[in-house]
């Protein structure tokens, strides 16, 4: 037999991608319920990730909005810890003192009573249901930008009467609404407001307020404020705070302590913010198991389909044309299973920003 | 005649020492129809993976159509099979729910023939193996022995040099052998090289030459003219 060099040289024809994809396809279709079953689980970890992306980067959203919309430049002003056991006391006029220093807007005081608020003259006195009675100066609300709900807010007549403008927590504790009476001391107070939620200052939240000089004349409190509100220019609060301890009480400038309520909201923001990574996370893991399955599957598939591989083999498909089956099949796998779970994403991104 | 399977001194050792193949001179031309037959453990097994370039022989020369395997990179014998081999398994091998029509047309997807091609062709397959009426017929829908003839369709759809069928009626009831045996000889009378590999001396006597195998060594080579078409009804 002479030797036939001269003949063609031999060169496997190159699958069409329709054919590939068909192939891949083919496979799948022999194996629905473990087809079925792994893109559960892929569609199920990619809900997840999307679910979790959606509704944490939505609360922190909303955190960030009431940050914006209270503004971050609010500083309060309490007395803090003396030498002595004697709680400390911010002198009777620090707001005003503290409306002197320069690039303070606005300062709203309130003043701590002892006193405690009740539905009726029948509660037992020990139930005071965590609410207080403070006095409150008029441009409270301007300070907090907490809106009145219901009812009106005080004025310079009604600052000096037996009325009283309930926190939001308050008003549904004591189940009072503008128009009621609730007993403070021994006495009728008419609630004539109820006021909406303070984000930065929950402490509004669950007090009955009182004017400054009805709270002289029927409470017998001593006018000292135990907490001033202020707002502050924008850019210059760290500015501000510096001074505030001298501006509040000059004596005794250590006993003042001044914080930023807002700096709490942001904690809360950061913590959603590490809550969502944790979500994340296990949501990666879903996704991570999901894939695993599928590899998983995949070798099994494999090995149980040595036969195929051979016979395929025998067709003449080259080593290339194997995988490119098989990597076909795995691609077309989790594509399917990824689609109803990315049907999740659409509404998730109008509540984030 | 051109030679379509030459093999020279062809040996095969597996590793650990087993000898399968002990130096096989063969050959088969064109248009033959050849039964090689040998006990179980003679290595026709081994001698089938030589011709259907699936296995490579530790010492010799085999060429197939007129190339040497030795010198064919794998992506090549891919080719080589895809062009030149048609393989026929005891098992079938069809897939399961797929149309027989289908299943056909496999045998040239990885030949470069476009899909309408190839179930044109697939369809010319199956009419030549006497399966024109069960085109659509899902492989779990039909008998072992007209499975087997899908699978000699798929065999010879893309008109290969060499046919090559390995236990093709292993298994088989008697009277579905005879049918694919006889499918065999069909295609051979039309021209086609077939190598029927099995362990049945019945069905050796179907072919009109019979190689006998024994310890991996080819032990007799007989010739009989009229064997062909009387043997085996």
């Amino acid at each position: 037999m002479t030797d036939r060099i001269g003949r063609a040289r031999l060169t496997p024809a190159r699958m069409t991608l329709e054919d590939v994809a068909r192939v891949g396809v083919a496979g799948l279709r022999a194996r629905p319920t473990r087809a079925v079953l792994s893109a559960l689980g892929i569609a199920i970890g990619i809900a997840t990730m999307v679910a979790v992306l959606g509704i944490s980067s939505s609360s922190q959203a909303r955190v960030m909005e009431t940050l914006d919309e209270l503004g971050t430049n609010m500083l309060t002003v309490a007395p803090g810890k003396q030498f002595s056991e004697k709680k400390a006391r911010l002198p009777k006029n620090a707001a005003r003192m503290i409306r002197g220093v320069e690039h303070v807007a606005m300062a709203g005081q309130t003043g701590d009573t002892g006193k405690a608020v009740y539905r009726n003259d029948r509660i037992p006195s020990t139930r005071t249901a965590g609410l207080q009675v403070r006095a409150t100066s008029l441009d409270l609300l301007a300070v907090l930008r907490t809106p009145v709900r219901s009812g009106r807010w005080h004025d310079t007549a009604t600052a000096a009467q037996r009325t009283v403008v309930l926190g939001s927590t308050a008003a549904t504790r004591l189940a009072a609404t503008a128009g009621d009476s609730v007993w403070i001391n021994g006495q009728w107070w008419t609630v004539i407001g109820v006021l909406a939620e303070s984000p930065l200052a929950e402490d509004v939240d669950v007090a009955a307020l009182v004017g400054f000089a009805a709270a002289d004349a029927f409470l017998g409190f001593d006018g000292h404020p135990t907490l001033v509100y202020t707002k502050i220019a924008e850019g210059k609060v760290t500015e501000v705070r510096a001074l505030l301890n001298h501006a509040a009480n000059p004596e005794h400038p250590e006993e003042v302590t001044v914080s930023r309520p807002s700096d709490a909201l942001e904690a809360r923001a950061a913590v959603a913010g590490a809550f969502t990574s944790l979500l994340l996370g296990v949501g990666g893991v879903a996704l991570l198991v999901g894939g695993v399955g599928i590899a998983n599957t995949m070798i099994i598939s494999v090995l149980e389909r040595r036969r195929e591989i051979g016979l395929r083999r025998a067709l003449g498909a080259t080593t290339a044309q194997v995988r490119i089956q098989f990597l076909a099949e795995s691609l077309i796998w989790p594509g399917r299973a990824g689609s109803p779970a990315r049907c999740w994403e659409w509404p998730a991104p109008s509540g984030s920003r | 005649m051109t030679a379509v399977v030459e093999l020279a001194k062809v040996t095969k050792e597996f590793p650990g020492g087993v000898l399968a193949l002990r130096g096989v001179d063969l050959r088969v031309d064109t248009g033959e129809l050849v039964a090689m037959v040998g006990p179980s453990g003679s290595g026709k097994s081994t001698l089938l993976n030589m011709i259907g370039t699936l296995d490579r022989p530790s010492q010799g020369q085999v060429r197939i159509a007129g190339y040497d395997v030795a010198q064919l990179s794998d992506h090549e014998l891919s080719a080589l099979r895809a062009q030149h081999i048609g393989f026929i398994f005891q098992q079938f091998h069809l897939a399961d729910g797929v149309s027989a029509l289908d299943n056909v047309a496999d045998g040239l997807l990885y030949a470069g023939v476009a899909r309408r091609e190839r179930r044109r062709r697939a369809g010319e397959a199956l009419e030549r193996v006497g399966l024109a009426d069960r085109l659509e017929h899902r492989s779990n829908q039909m008998s072992g022995g007209e499975r087997q003839r899908v699978a000699v369709a798929r065999a010879v759809v893309g008109e290969p040099s060499l046919v090559l069928a390995d236990e093709p009626t292993g298994n088989l009831d008697t009277a579905s052998g005879a049918e694919v045996l006889a499918t065999l000889r069909n295609l051979n009378a039309a021209g086609a090289t077939v190598v029927i590999i099995t362990h049945d001396l019945e069905v050796a006597a179907a072919a009109p030459r019979r190689i006998h195998i024994r310890d991996g060594l080819v032990v007799a080579d007989e010739t009989s003219e009229a064997a062909g078409m009387g043997a085996l009804r």
